[in-house]
C-alpha cells in the first residue's frame, strides 16, 4: 500500500429522487413534438392519429364558437355535485366503519362487493332509479366516487395514532370532540390521498354518465366524436379531460399544503 | 385528593399481569413506582386513571378534587401526544374547549401555563419545530392547565436523552418547589425515582406484586445529581430488583 492510501468508494446515495421542474412539461412538450413531426412527415397516418395542430385548431373552434362553456358548463357542475355527495357520503360512512364494531363487520364486505362493479354497468338502473335528467348522472358519479373515499376514509382512521385518541380520553374529551379534533385531522392525510383517487375516477366516469340523456358536456362530445370517428374532436376532448384531471389533482396538492403543513 | 388502590388484580385472559396491589398515594407527594419490564406498571396507571377496568379491586378517589380542577386525573405520556397539526397554545386549549373555556379566560389560563414551563415564547410553534424536551414541557404545560388533582406520568422521561432527562428533573422539582402536586410517576429509571420521589414502590416482575415501599425523606429541592444519600437509596433499589429484572428479561413473551 502506498503513503497517498486509496480513497473510500461511495456507495451511498440514490433511492432519494428529487423533484426537476419542467421535466414534467418537457415529456409532454417532446411527445407532442414527436406526434406533429411524424403527421406531418406521414408515418404517422392521419387516420392513426390527428395533427396536433389541428386539435389545437378544433379546439380554437370550440373555443371561439363559445361550444366549450356550453359543454364543460353541465359536465362540471355534474362533477362537482356527483363528487360531492359521493366523498362526503363516502368519508362520513368510512369514519363510521372505522369506529363502530358492528358497522364494521356489516358494511367492510358490503363495500368489498361494491367496489369491483363496474359503475358504468349501472347506469341503466341508475336512469329508472333517478330519471333520465341529471338525477342519475349525479348518482353514477356519487356512486364511483363513494367507494374508494369509504376504503380510504377508514383505513387513513385506523392509522390515526391511539396515543392520542387515548390522550383525548384522558382529559375527558367528549367522543365528537375526539372525532371532530383527533381523529379527523388525524386521517386527513389519508383521506386526501384517496381523494386524488376518487376524483379522478369521477372524470373518468363523468363520460359514461353523458352516455344517455345529454345533449351537451364534454362526455357527450368525445362520444359523439367517437362515433363520428372525428379524431381531432376526440382528441380535443381528451385533452379536456386531462386538463381537468391535472387541475384537480393540482388543487389537492394546495389543499394538502395549506391542512398538511404540520407533517414533517 | 388521595389516591387508594385496593387490591387491584389484574389478568389479560389467563395472564396474571398484577396481584393484590394495594397502596395509599397523598396528596402532595410524588410517589414513583418502579419496577422489571412486564411487571405491570403501566398498565397499573392507566387502572388509576380509568383507561383500564381492572380484573378485580378498585382505584378509589379520596375525598373531592379541589375547587378549579377540570380533570383531576391527568396523564402525561411518555411519547407526549401532542397534536402534530395544533400549535403549543392550540395543544393547551384543546383540554380547555370541552369545558367552554374560550378566549380570553383561555388565553390567561394558556399564558400561566406556558410561563411556569418557559414556553412563553414558543407558543405559535407546531410541535415538529420542538426538541424533545420541549415537546414534553408542552404536555406538562398542557396537564397543568386543567388544575389536575393527581399527574398520572407514564416513563415520562423516557424518550429524551439523558442531558434533557437532567434539565427536564429540574424543571419539575422547581415546578413542585413553587406549588405542590400529587403525581403517581413510573419510570424504570432508578435514578429518576430517588430523585422526584417522595417514595418508591418496588414491584416484582410479572405477576406484579409490591416488593417493598421506600420512604426517602430529604426535601426534593436539595436533592442534587449525584447525591451520596440518593446513591445508597438507589443502590438499595437496584438490589431489589436486579434478580426480578434479571429473571424477567429471561422470560418468553408471550403477551
Amino acid at each position: 500500500m502506498s503513503d497517498t492510501g486509496k480513497s473510500v468508494v461511495f456507495r451511498g446515495g440514490g433511492f432519494a429522487p428529487k423533484s426537476r421542474r419542467w421535466v414534467g412539461l418537457a415529456v409532454f412538450v417532446g411527445l407532442i413534438a414527436i406526434a406533429e413531426w411524424g403527421t406531418r412527415s406521414g408515418w404517422i397516418s392521419a387516420l392513426t392519429m390527428p395533427k396536433p395542430s389541428d386539435v389545437l385548431e378544433t379546439f380554437r373552434e370550440l373555443y371561439d364558437s363559445g361550444l366549450l362553456f356550453k359543454h364543460l358548463g353541465p359536465s362540471l357542475s355534474r362533477l362537482v355535485v356527483g363528487a360531492t355527495i359521493g366523498v362526503s357520503v363516502g368519508i362520513s360512512v368510512g369514519v363510521l366503519i372505522a369506529l363502530f364494531s358492528y358497522i364494521r363487520s356489516g358494511l367492510v364486505p358490503l363495500v368489498a362487493a361494491i367496489f369491483p362493479i363496474p359503475k358504468i354497468a349501472l347506469l341503466p338502473l341508475f336512469v329508472i332509479w333517478f330519471g333520465i335528467g341529471e338525477g342519475s348522472k349525479y348518482a353514477l358519479i356519487a356512486f364511483g366516487t363513494f367507494t374508494p373515499t369509504v376504503v380510504a376514509t377508514y383505513g387513513a382512521v385506523d392509522n390515526v395514532d391511539r396515543t392520542l385518541i387515548r390522550m383525548g380520553q384522558s382529559f375527558g374529551l367528549s367522543w365528537w370532540s375526539i372525532v371532530r379534533k383527533i381523529v379527523l385531522p388525524g386521517a386527513m392525510p389519508g383521506i386526501l390521498s384517496g381523494l386524488r383517487i376518487s376524483l379522478a375516477i369521477a372524470i373518468i366516469l363523468l363520460v359514461a354518465a353523458e352516455m344517455l340523456g345529454a345533449e351537451f358536456g364534454i362526455g357527450a362530445y368525445i362520444l359523439e366524436a367517437g362515433s363520428l370517428y372525428d379524431l381531432e374532436r376526440l382528441f380535443a376532448g381528451v385533452v379536456i379531460l386531462s386538463l381537468l384531471g391535472v387541475i384537480v389533482s393540482s388543487l389537492i396538492g394546495l389543499v394538502e399544503l395549506w391542512l398538511l403543513d404540520w407533517r414533517t | 385528593m388521595d389516591i387508594r388502590l385496593d387490591n387491584i388484580t389484574h389478568s389479560y385472559d389467563d395472564f396474571e399481569i398484577m396481584r393484590d396491589i394495594s397502596l395509599d398515594i397523598p396528596s402532595g407527594q410524588i410517589v414513583c413506582i418502579v419496577g422489571p419490564s412486564g411487571c405491570g406498571k403501566s398498565t397499573l396507571l392507566r387502572i388509576i386513571g380509568g383507561l383500564e377496568r381492572p380484573s378485580s379491586g378498585a382505584a378509589l378517589q379520596l375525598g373531592e378534587p379541589p375547587a378549579g380542577c377540570l380533570n383531576p386525573l391527568t396523564y402525561i405520556f411518555q411519547d407526549f401526544a401532542l397534536l402534530p397539526w395544533r400549535s403549543v397554545a392550540g395543544n393547551v386549549s384543546l383540554v380547555l374547549e370541552d369545558h367552554g373555556i374560550k378566549d380570553a379566560k383561555a388565553q390567561a389560563i394558556i399564558d400561566d401555563v406556558l410561563a411556569r414551563t418557559k414556553l412563553a415564547d414558543f407558543s405559535k410553534a407546531l410541535p415538529k419545530q420542538l426538541s424533545g424536551g420541549m415537546k414534553q414541557r408542552v404536555a406538562i404545560a398542557r396537564a397543568l392547565a386543567v388544575n389536575p388533582a393527581v399527574m398520572l406520568m407514564d416513563e415520562p422521561l423516557s424518550a429524551l436523552d439523558s442531558q434533557t432527562r437532567e434539565l427536564l428533573m429540574d424543571d419539575l422539582v422547581d415546578l413542585w418547589t413553587r406549588q405542590p402536586f400529587t403525581a403517581i410517576y413510573v419510570t424504570h429509571n432508578l435514578a429518576e425515582a430517588v430523585r422526584l420521589g417522595h417514595r418508591v414502590v418496588v414491584l416484582s416482575r410479572r405477576p406484579g406484586q409490591i416488593r417493598e415501599v421506600v420512604d426517602i425523606d430529604k426535601p426534593l429541592a436539595e436533592r442534587a445529581f449525584g447525591d451520596a444519600d440518593l446513591d445508597s437509596h438507589q443502590k438499595h433499589l437496584w438490589q431489589l430488583m436486579r434478580d426480578e429484572a434479571r429473571a424477567a428479561d429471561a422470560e418468553l413473551i408471550n403477551v
